[in-house]
């Protein structure tokens, strides 16, 4: 199973997220930090995000973003 | 056929007896030849045009709809993964072709009436500085109106349905009534199909409540457009047409007034926009959210015309940013530059493509170019400003709820859109500059205080309606909040506040606003584009 830990704790040093299920309700994370971590994901795991994807639900909190890259792992 | 003419609250009077004497099963029929009767009055050449959008965008729409049922079916007759893979594959291309057949189409059309003699014009003056004697002719064309907003809001609906977000509408005649909306084929809102469709179709009997909120809204807009923009507008008129007379301090004064007069004409018009709906019992998407509140400049972004911000946002920025293209530049770039810098770059291109896009979505001139560029480079300067920020508010960590600060922030936001509006104020880009550089350099004050703008000759009467409009404005803004609007504010009150509230409006228009006959009603600015 892939985790983002990682790569979110650079984008987001101050925030617990393993709790933390706002990530873009509360501006923690900002369209540069979207962009950078799907350019993350696809140069550390080869694994294209679509845009259909980049909905608020999928990057609200560590645990949805690695439920979206792992559904995507497996299509 | 404008918001503001007679003949326009004739047809609506007219529509709204048909709409609610028929059945309610006639409503999207009476509403589809409302439409179809509400663009026709704009020419029949506009009417064509439309009805190419509205066509291929439908057509196109339910082939990839049908397309998406068939990957379905197939999907769930077989397990094996990189079978599955290469159908998606396949019904993805086809889908793909579908998808650019429309694009070509409409953005052709849009292409071709909005910048294609804007790109000639711009060819043939470079042209003249050569020795090739030739210059390219000129279309002779009228832009239809609304163009832009409901070449997007058609986009919006495709794309929604490529990428899987709404089902297609199988029923042409409901997606006529989406797509062509009469109420917001003047200035949007661009209303998103998943947003609005359940408000569309379903039965709307009538109610006095919604109604009144629906007719308050409408007052409220004519208020704001006829007591405030109507009255402002002229005088901005007459000090952009003298940038040499009218410098320094009389800058900031017209783009003070011009921030009053834009808000007034704009969220004047969608007032009456959503109002108009809500009389059809229809609820559209709201586009501002007391945009000179806000505290940065990508706050602003968010809540002053929502519906074309988040346009851009989810049609431009997100499938430029992730796409195949920016993915290698942005590896190229890291390796090159370095993670930090190197992550940035498709950030800036981004930013910069859509807020150059923005620009010529409102016109296409090299001053509304330079307007979206300035907003880009703003944003992109605050970007990295923010590191500063956190720092300051980790060392002061009261300020963020220090009242003084909190309205710092707000009033360096107004005046910094201020400036960057005033590229879509004065006659050229040099100009603009010209009076950016004289409120360093000449700020007039010794004229100001001799002259003020005596020399001007205004008639009383638009300042006092001015100052009276903003005050109404301000009081209202006052007493309401983000979560109770207005019309639902007053609408919770009792019979006799509600109705003094309709004579208020009534009466302030009747004796304030700019109107009558032989009065030229001024253009809502956003018709335009």
């Amino acid at each position: 199973m892939i985790t983002l830990l990682p790569i979110l704790k650079e984008l987001c040093p101050d925030v617990d997220l393993e709790t933390c299920s706002t990530l873009i309700d509360d501006e923690l994370l900002v369209s540069l930090d979207i962009i950078t971590l799907v350019a993350e994901v696809a140069s550390q795991f080869d694994i294209e995000i679509p845009v259909e994807e980049i909905i608020p639900e999928n990057f609200n909190s560590l645990a949805a973003l690695d439920a979206l890259v792992n559904r995507l792992e497996d299509e | 056929m404008s918001f503001t003419s007679l003949v326009f609250l004739i047809f609506l009077f007219f529509f709204l007896v048909l709409y609610y004497s028929l059945p309610e099963k006639c409503q999207l029929h009476i509403l589809f030849m409302g439409n179809i009767l509400f663009y026709l009055s704009g020419g029949l050449t506009s009417f064509l045009f439309l009805s190419t959008t509205v066509v291929t965008v439908f057509f196109s729409a339910k082939k990839i709809g049908l397309l998406e049922k068939k990957r379905q079916e197939a999907f769930s007759k077989i397990k094996d993964k990189s079978e599955k893979k290469a159908i998606k594959v396949f019904y993805k291309k086809k889908q793909k072709k579908c998808l650019i057949f429309c694009f070509v189409i409409n953005f052709g059309i849009l292409f071709t009436l909005k910048y294609f003699n804007f790109v000639m014009e711009n060819l043939n003056q470079l042209l003249s500085h050569t020795t090739w004697n030739r210059q390219f002719v000129l279309l002779d064309v009228l832009l239809p109106l609304g163009l832009s907003f409901y070449t997007f809001q058609s986009i919006s609906y495709l794309l929604d349905v490529y990428w899987g977000k709404e089902e297609s509408q199988e029923n042409f005649l409901k997606y006529v009534v989406y797509a062509t909306f009469f109420p917001q084929m003047i200035q949007g809102p661009i209303s998103r199909y998943g947003k609005v469709k359940d408000s569309f179709y379903k039965p709307h009997p009538f109610e006095g409540a919604v109604f009144y909120e629906g007719s308050l809204r409408i007052l409220y807009g004519y208020f704001k457009k006829s007591v405030v923009a109507d009255r402002l507008l002229p005088i901005i008129g007459q000090l952009v047409a003298q940038p040499d007379d009218y410098q320094g301090i009389y800058f900031l004064i017209t783009m003070f007034l011009y921030a009053i007069a834009l808000y007034g004409d704009f969220t004047g018009g969608i007032d009456i926009t959503l109002g108009v709906a809500k009389l059809f019992g229809i609820t559209l998407q709201e586009n501002f959210n007391r945009p000179y509140l806000s505290r940065s400049i990508t706050e602003y972004w968010r809540r002053w015309h929502m519906s074309m911000g988040s346009w851009f946002r989810d049609y431009l920025f997100y499938p430029l940013s992730v796409s195949k293209f920016m993915l290698k530049v942005s590896k190229v770039s890291r390796e090159k530059l370095g993670k930090n810098l190197g992550k940035r770059i498709p950030f800036y291109l981004s930013t910069l493509t859509i807020w150059f896009s923005t620009g010529l979505w409102h016109g296409a001139t090299w001053n509304y170019i330079a307007w979206g560029l300035a907003n880009g480079f703003v944003i992109l300067i605050s970007q990295e400003l923010s590191p500063f920020y956190q720092k300051f508010h980790v060392k002061f960590p009261h300020m963020a709820q220090c009242k003084t600060f909190v309205a710092f922030t707000i009033v360096r936001t107004f005046w910094l859109m201020c400036f960057i509006r005033a590229f879509d104020c004065y006659a050229s880009v040099g100009i603009t500059l010209q009076m950016y550089k004289s409120v360093f350099f000449h700020l007039s004050l010794e004229q100001f205080f001799s002259e003020g703008l005596s020399t001007l000759q205004i008639q009383p009467i638009r300042w006092i309606s001015g100052i009276f409009g903003v005050s109404v404005m301000l009081f209202i803004g006052a007493i309401t909040s983000e979560e109770k609007n207005f019309t639902t504010f007053v609408g919770e009150k009792s019979l006799i506040v509600k109705v003094s509230v309709v004579y208020f409006f009534l009466f302030s228009i009747f004796l304030l606003g700019a109107y009558g006959m032989g009065y030229d009603g001024a253009q809502f600015i956003y018709n335009q584009f």
